[in-house]
């Protein structure tokens, strides 16, 4: 952080050139400041435009519903994509319900008890573990424990628990929204915890709680790391058929054509990432319109 | 078992605050059980990868010694003549790491600074989300950002700089961790109470000193939960090392040449094909371990750094 230049705490008004060297030094750091912003911002154009016109050629019926090959131009992505929308759906049937209730026990039983303050530090320090740790806990747990294996389960139950911290963080925040006038007001009525939880407070903030856990499973299906601790196979040629069938993700195809010299091969990539962010975005779009529903109603 | 016991405690102390003399179901206290049981989930997961990690790490050090795993400067588990010191993986991602923080701490308190000080309410609410974008984005994809754009512009204005390095990969990586800090650092900044900002203003003090003087270190301790956060993230980051920084571990400060990092090394190993239940293999976990305890320092320290900003008060 570099202060343009050290102008004294206190202007004498007397000072006039000093002032309106002040006022030039102002517009300068603003500038700079301005420049901060857009510079990282315009880099993620750049980004994303060039993925888009290195990959967008390549994106055709073939590549989609293609097996993948030892050719680059005949490879495609059909087993990495029906993985990762079986990963998708396997991780947030795991991971909601779990998130949702602790987000519940923290909002609603547990305020200001001494348990609930431990789970807060495991929840806030659960959330900063690298991805590369929560696939070794997984190779640990599922692939071995569990004896689960590289399979889709394994690899699911996997991406629950690193995505968990962030379904409780943002229910809770979904929760938090609701009114105690309306808790009170379920009480007075005689209802009990549960039934005031489930008539009052689940339906108002479903919408909040629902765009939590789509950004959850968005940031789940961008993770390369923990899946290639685990062990998901990175050439394969048929669809899994069952939870505990091996599989691959969009990602894990990624990062083994980028990770291949030929040339061919990182168009493959490119196309492959604009497939990921388009899904990305889909979701992402939905999550906005949900929450844009949800700010509009109170 | 014990989760049925710790329930039923709580349960109790909760109804005792709470509801007076309603009747409790039987229904009722099972929900409540379960809701607990997903609380104490996060405890479990937390405790089970220290478990996982001490286990695997124990197995590793009956068969390598501790003493030689940091004290020996060369990592060369897969080569036939084999070396387990830990320094070369740990001295790649501190490179690459001191690389992303050096890019990201810059633009992320200057963008801070401009959102909460200067920009116009709307301006804020259209920025801030635009910068989180840059968090969003799935890593492999700046991995490839990193290979194929960023290396390549680099070879063209720094001399000798490898195709797989610490330079590009780093910068990509600090761009990646920009939001990290200016959201966090941004909130700590904007909740510096008016009062102080009236005040300098009062004793004739123009913006620029009192945002350098006066809101920017009352706001330090926000600003620290973020920098600790983003190096804690800059350690942990896996993929835009794993494609772009290359393969070799070694000690090294020069950022044009390969390097390798711990969690780098941990995917090159889980992808390859060395055997299961070897020394070699469980070279993954003791990594692991050693990346979990520094990530954990920085992650807790930044957890102490947030609460005690937020104890301050807003404005």
């Amino acid at each position: 952080m570099s202060a343009p230049s050290k102008p004294p705490l206190l202007a004498t008004p007397t000072d006039l050139t000093a002032k309106r060297s002040g006022i030039l030094v102002e517009r300068a750091f603003i500038w700079i400041c301005r420049f901060a912003v857009i510079l990282p911002l315009f880099l993620l154009l750049v980004l994303i435009g060039d993925v888009v016109i290195e990959g967008l050629g390549r994106i055709n019926t073939d590549f989609l519903t293609g097996l993948p090959s030892r050719r680059a131009e005949q490879a495609g992505i059909w087993p990495a994509l029906v993985g990762s929308l079986y990963l998708m759906v396997l991780t947030a049937v795991l991971a909601l319900p779990l998130g949702v209730g602790a987000a519940v026990y923290l909002e609603e039983y547990g305020r200001r008890s001494r348990l609930a303050g431990i789970i807060e530090v495991a929840i806030a320090n659960l959330a900063g573990v690298p991805s590369v740790i929560y696939g070794l806990l997984g190779l640990g747990l599922f692939v071995r424990f569990f004896a689960f294996g590289n399979s889709l389960i394994a690899g699911a139950a996997t991406l629950a628990l690193l995505v968990l911290p962030i379904v409780i963080m943002s229910s809770r925040e979904a929760l938090r929204t609701v009114p105690d006038s309306l808790r009170e007001a379920a009480f007075g009525l005689g209802a009990t915890r549960w039934q005031m939880i489930r008539r009052v407070v689940l339906p108002m903030s479903l919408p909040g709680i629902l765009t939590g856990a789509i950004l959850a499973i968005s940031r789940a299906i961008g993770e390369t790391a923990p899946l290639i601790v685990i062990g998901a196979v990175v050439y394969i040629t048929f669809l899994p058929d069952g939870i505990d069938s091996e599989f691959t993700a969009l990602p894990i195809q990624i990062y083994n054509w980028v990770s291949r010299p030929q040339e061919e091969f990182l168009t493959n990539a490119a196309a492959g990432i604009v497939v990921l962010m388009l899904t990305l975005l889909l979701l992402n779009s939905v999550a906005i319109y949900l929450r844009h529903r949800h700010q509009k109603r109170q | 078992m014990i989760f049925n016991s710790i329930a039923a405690g709580v349960a109790r102390v909760v109804n005792g605050l709470g509801s007076g003399k309603r009747a409790e179901t039987t229904l009722e206290r099972l929900i409540q059980g379960g809701l607990v049981a997903c609380g104490l989930l996060a405890i479990a997961v937390t405790v089970g990868i220290i478990l996982v990690l001490i286990f695997e790490t124990i197995e590793f050090f009956r068969e390598v010694s501790i003493v030689d795993f940091f004290t020996q400067t060369e990592w060369t588990p897969l080569f036939i003549d084999k070396q387990y010191g830990i320094w070369p993986l740990v001295s790649g991602t501190i490179l690459t790491s001191v690389i992303a923080i050096s890019v990201a701490l810059p633009f992320g308190l200057m963008a801070a600074i401009y959102l909460s000080e200067f920009a116009a309410p709307r301006t804020r609410t259209t920025v801030k989300p635009a910068l989180e974008l840059l968090a969003g984005v799935p890593t492999i994809v700046y991995g490839f950002f990193a290979l194929t754009v960023v290396t390549p512009a680099l070879q063209k204005v720094v001399p000798d700089l490898a195709l797989f390095n610490a330079l590009g990969p780093g910068i990509v990586m600090g761009i990646m961790i920009i939001p990290m800090i200016s959201s966090l650092s941004e909130d700590a900044i904007y909740s510096v109470p008016v009062s102080l900002r009236e005040a300098a203003y009062g004793l004739g003090a123009a913006k620029l000193p009192t945002i350098f003087r006066v809101v920017v270190p009352s706001a330090w301790s926000g600003i620290g939960a973020a920098l600790t956060l983003a190096i804690s993230r800059a350690i942990g980051e896996t993929m835009i090392v794993a494609v772009a920084a290359g393969q070799q571990a070694r000690i090294a400060i020069d950022p044009r040449a390969p390097i390798e990092t711990m969690t780098s090394y941990i995917v090159n190993v889980a992808k390859g094909d060395v055997p299961t239940g070897t020394p070699e293999y469980r070279t993954i976990f003791a990594v692991g371990s050693m990346l979990f305890v520094l990530t954990l320092v920085m992650n807790l320290l930044s957890y102490r750094l947030a609460k005690r900003m937020r104890e301050r008060g807003t404005r």
